[in-house]
């Protein structure tokens, strides 16, 4: 069959929103941007994981300790359903952690900033799971299918972090004078690279109509940052805390808030390796990647004399 | 030597009484560590009580292009259907 007639099949798949399977043709530039979309989503669940294990061994008490371990150990578990998506795209794992660990690979910009007291476990699991759940939700529906499955098993999961991440801060502050400063502070630090999290603006972003007539994003970089500006100044107004952005309020005509200039500029420089943590995230990947080798070896060895033992 | 840890799939067995369904992949060494790395992947809230694991290039698919000539046959053949039957109103539970 010929390209142009494949590719009319495909286009008429996704404007019925019937799934693409691994083994149906696909065009090389949707194929492409999958595994690109797909990876840097991996990624950013894994890195994801070093700004909060951060915190495990200080957590105030078992209760959020044993809350912490089972939010690290599920990011490790997402980072695993997309890589295990991605390869079905006909990629290796070990290619795609190569260009991790090179520095090659994006991953999200917000885990390139630092972890630097318990309250951020708290603004985390309620901004930046927030943040991605308002992220991941559409994506449920993605024209690929194993993407959208790993997306629904990852949603299902995320609830739970948001909610513990809020209830951190509720503590907080409904706590002491200290402790309610400290949870304002770490509001103060991570509104902003949450909101940085949906990317460059509409009219700044390269491959969003593309993707949107693919049906791997459903909605607009603008358009999820407006959901979650809206969805979370309540929240901030319940624990009594104030979002750090003079320009924020409510619009009655539009139905949503306005809300201040982001600064770009950090976004870009971030994303370009120059935040806060980017160095030290990727040497910590490289540590655990290069000291985990002989654990690799010693189980490929393993496996190999069982089945000689078995064979003979 | 370096050589990747091979891919398997992975089918569960949500709760007795229904059948093992895919979920996804991991990559172990063996089927042994497959199977352990499965529980830590895709049963941490209770979703299985059984697990199988096969190496992913044991499986043959078959091909997307050829579901015309393998499941069209079986459209105009409504009279595998009860509904295709039919019978007085009268007769009641059939
Ligand atoms: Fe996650
Ligand atoms: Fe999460």
């Amino acid at each position: 069959m010929d390209t142009a007639l494949l590719e009319q099949r495909f286009n008429e798949k996704i404007d019925r929103d019937v799934r693409i399977e691994p083994k149906d043709w696909m065009p090389d530039h949707y194929r492409k941007t999958l595994i690109r979309q797909i990876s840097q989503h991996a990624h950013s669940e894994i890195v994801g994981m070093l700004p909060e294990a951060n915190w495990i061994t200080r957590a105030p008490s078992l209760r959020r300790k044993a809350a912490a371990l089972a939010k690290v150990q599920d990011e490790a578990g997402h980072g695993l359903y997309l890589y295990s998506a991605c390869e079905t795209l006909g990629v290796e794992r070990d290619d795609l952690l190569s260009d991790l660990h090179s520095g090659k690979a994006k991953y999200s910009s917000i885990f390139n900033y630092p972890t630097l007291s318990w309250a951020d476990m708290g603004a985390i699991g309620w901004l930046v799971d927030g943040a991605a759940i308002m992220n991941q939700v559409p994506l449920c529906r993605a024209s690929y299918g194993p993407y959208a499955r790993a997306m629904v098993r990852v949603c299902k999961e995320e609830s739970f972090h948001q909610r513990q991440g809020y209830e951190i801060m509720l503590t907080l502050s409904k706590g002491s004078e200290v402790q309610k400063k400290m949870a304002q502070d770490a509001l103060n630090r991570w509104w902003w690279p949450s909101l940085m999290m949906f990317g460059p603006t509409d009219a700044e972003s390269k491959h969003t109509e593309q993707s949107m007539r693919w049906g791997i994003k459903r909605f607009t970089n603008d358009e999820l940052r407006q959901k979650f500006v809206d969805a979370t100044v309540p929240q901030a107004d319940l624990l009594g805390l104030t979002i750090p952005d003079k320009d924020l309020k409510w619009n009655e005509e539009r139905g949503h808030y306005d809300f201040g200039a982001i600064n770009w500029d950090e976004f870009f420089n971030v994303i370009s390796g120059n935040g806060p943590c980017n160095k030290q995230r990727l040497d910590a990947r490289n540590k655990a990647w290069e000291e985990g080798a002989w654990v690799r070896e010693a189980a490929n060895a393993y496996a190999e004399k069982k089945a000689k033992r078995k064979a003979a | 030597m370096n050589k990747n840890w091979p891919l398997w799939e992975v089918f569960i067995r949500s709760k007795a009484g229904l059948n093992h369904k895919h979920v996804g992949s991991l990559h172990a060494a063996d089927a042994e560590m497959a199977i352990q790395n499965a529980r830590d992947v895709y049963t941490r809230r209770n979703e299985g009580v059984s697990i199988w694991v096969v190496e992913s290039k044991h499986i043959t698919a078959s091909d997307p292009e050829d579901a015309d000539q393998m499941y069209e046959p079986a459209k105009d053949k409504v009279y595998r259907h009860p509904t295709f039957y039919n019978l007085p109103d009268e007769l009641k539970h059939m």
